[in-house]
């Protein structure tokens, strides 16, 4: 168990430090900083000045061996635009995006799973092929239409609901809205096959011979079983919780981490940007690794047998 | 209870079709109090199907018709929560692949748990103590300890005798088991046998054994309803049977079986195979298999009749006096009494 943990760990450290490594030299291939950051007619001198500031005028490797070197001590750098410290920044936007994710996150799980196993429960029936199909429009439909929709819609047309800012909760309902609805569709069509397949398996029938209440039989025998697979898409949508949606803030203006990583990208703002991938992929990381975990927990054939 | 009636279950005129294609043709079958009855004949006859119908235990796909009665009362069309009541308390069942019919995410003791909280409302420490005696009856050694492991921990045979323990959990007056050996190694098919036998004599339960093999039918039963194409075609008890089958699809099961003395000979199998429910022959389903079948065998259908010995029958051409006893020799000794 140890050992497993450990070793899960050792590939955690290389994925986030593969994402890091990557995000550091696109970034600074892709464009210069102090070219973006002082506009396009500035004299040479501060060019030079700026980027000597920032360490740019060093070779790539000693800008990136430097960059290892101060993450490791909990030095994320400094915002060339705010000159503040980019964690810092970053953090700040965290509830933001969370005030979206989670609630997006809670509705995706109230509304898709039930959906799905009700779905697998009335196998072809007629509200089988309605959730079929919402949620294969809801998959399908890219978020910034289903946004741009839903502002047509409820901002535009009805006028009941605003269309972007984050001054109330009211605010957070057409974002909220937009992020979970893909979510819903992926994790109704996932519940329902995995409820249909152990539906068919014999330890049902076992179940309903035994005189167990039907209730029961779905709920502690079958949902169990299907669990699985349901947990495998929940787990990469809780690690996607503070990449929050660049699309989706963007489009309703909401100052959270997605619309941070647009910004910075665009103004070359490297510690911000590096950073906020940074944590991104920390977030996925363990969140995979919880999952991994999960699955011990959740079905004993994938324990790992070290005490028997 | 109705003392009038000594039958524990009474099927009449039992159908089931599945998509609109009749499996089961109207089977009349009773099981008195503490017998034991053997449910014979080739995959897809269904065997199964009928105790999976009786206890409303098909998908929704299939259509039950006719009349289940278990002490008098109506079970076919009946609401689920009286279904679920008879379920795993008067009549249990237990399935062919042991492995599978357990559930692989639920600790072994808590699935036995879950039937005696059902059936005998126990709980905490009086249940877990019942579920280890069970356990220790089944002949699980070292049950406290095995009590939290799951199915995967056990064998195949360990897995049957578990999925005994459930069945008896809830104290039932019927066990039916759907071939509860076929997915076993022999030793060990015999021991389930073994089992299945003690348990009988102890609690005074009847018993429903559906099999292909005959060998175990005539070690465990009393009476044994030979069944073809969702019909029955002959019932009698074990010794009228297997010293003298009189359906010639009796007699076929019989031929194919290897002979344990005497000389090696070509088993006689028979010909064809199981007609599909779709497209049943007109007349006797068997008729075209049939080595004795003539061409009125092909129009009309033999009824079930009741014949002077006691026996069921469904055939006009029976096989004739001469050429029994056949069969007697093809059993091992002891066999029968």
């Amino acid at each position: 168990m140890i050992r497993f943990v450990l070793v899960r760990l050792l590939r955690a450290v290389i994925t986030i430090l593969a994402v890091v490594t990557f995000a550091f030299i696109v970034l600074r291939m892709s464009g210069d900083p102090a070219q973006v950051m002082l506009g396009p007619d500035v004299p040479q001198d501060a060019l030079d000045a700026f980027r000597r500031t920032w360490g740019l005028d060093q070779p790539l490797w000693i800008q990136y061996l430097a960059y290892i070197k101060s993450i490791f001590t909990g030095d994320f750098g400094v915002s060339m635009r705010d000159k503040a410290s980019a964690l810092h920044l970053v953090l700040e936007r965290v509830p933001a995006t969370l005030q979206l994710t989670v609630p997006a996150l809670i509705l995706k799980l109230l509304i898709g799973i039930p959906a799905g196993v009700y779905a697998a429960l009335h196998r072809q029936s007629f509200a089988d092929r309605g959730v079929i199909m919402l949620a294969i429009v809801g998959f399908t439909i890219p978020s910034f239409v289903m946004g741009l929709v839903l502002v047509l819609v409820f901002s535009v047309l009805l006028g009941v609901l605003p269309s972007g800012g984050q001054d109330t909760w009211v605010h957070g309902i057409l974002p909220t809205i937009t992020m979970s609805i893909g979510g819903i569709g992926i994790l109704a069509r996932f519940s329902r096959s995995a409820m249909i397949e152990v539906m068919g398996q014999p330890y049902i029938r076992t179940a309903a011979a035994k005189g167990l209440k039907w209730r029961d039989v779905i709920w502690s025998h079958a949902f169990p079983n299907a669990a699985v697979p349901i947990v495998t898409i929940v787990g990469f949508m809780v690690g996607s919780l503070i990449a929050g949606a660049v699309v989706v803030e963007s489009i309703f203006s909401w100052p959270g981490i997605g619309r941070l990583l647009v910004v910075s990208v665009s103004n070359r703002d490297l510690a911000v940007v590096q950073c906020i991938l940074l944590i991104i992929a920390a977030a996925m990381v363990v969140s995979n690794l919880v999952v991994d975990l999960l699955y011990g927990w959740l079905d004993p054939r994938l324990r790992l047998h070290t005490d028997h | 209870m109705s003392s009038a009636n000594p039958n524990l279950v009474q099927l009449r005129d039992l159908n089931v079709t599945f998509d609109g294609v009749e499996v089961l043709h109207g089977i009349d079958l009773d099981v008195a109090k503490g017998e034991a009855l053997g449910l014979v004949g080739e995959s897809g006859c269904g065997k199964s199907v009928t105790w999976l119908a009786a206890l409303g235990l098909l998908p929704g796909k299939a259509a039950v018709t006719g009349s289940v009665r278990v002490d008098g009362r109506e079970l076919c069309g009946a609401r689920r929560s009286a279904l679920e009541e008879i379920r795993g308390g008067r009549i249990a069942m237990i399935f062919q692949d042991p492995s599978s019919s357990l559930n692989p995410v639920l600790s072994v003791g808590r699935q036995i748990i879950e039937a005696l909280r059902i059936h005998r409302g126990l709980r905490g420490e009086a249940a877990r103590a019942e579920a280890l005696r069970l356990m220790d009856v089944v002949g699980i050694p070292a049950p406290s300890r095995r009590f939290d492991l799951y199915p995967h921990e056990f064998s195949g045979g360990q897995c049957q005798r578990l999925m005994i323990a459930m069945a008896l959990a809830g104290e039932p007056d019927l066990l039916v088991a759907d071939e509860p050996t076929t997915a076993l190694d022999a030793t060990i098919q015999a021991q389930i046998l073994d089992l299945l036998n003690t348990l009988r004599a102890e609690t005074g339960m009847a018993l429903v054994f559906i099999s292909h093999d005959l060998g175990a039918v005539s070690q465990v039963c009393e009476r044994v309803c030979v069944m073809y194409a969702g019909r029955i075609v002959e019932e009698g008890t074990v010794a009228q049977l297997f010293s003298e089958a009189r359906h010639p699809y009796t007699r076929g099961l019989f031929d194919a079986i290897p002979r344990i003395d005497g000389s090696r000979e070509r088993l006689l199998a028979i010909p064809g195979t199981v007609p599909n429910p779709k497209h049943l022959p007109e007349g006797c389903s068997f008729s075209p298999r049939c080595p004795r079948a003539v061409d009125a065998c092909g129009r009309v259908r033999p009824p079930l009749m009741t014949q002077d010995d006691g026996r069921r029958l469904a055939c006009t051409r029976p096989v004739s006096a001469a050429a029994r006893g056949e069969a007697k020799r093809r059993i091992p000794q002891g066999v029968m009494q």
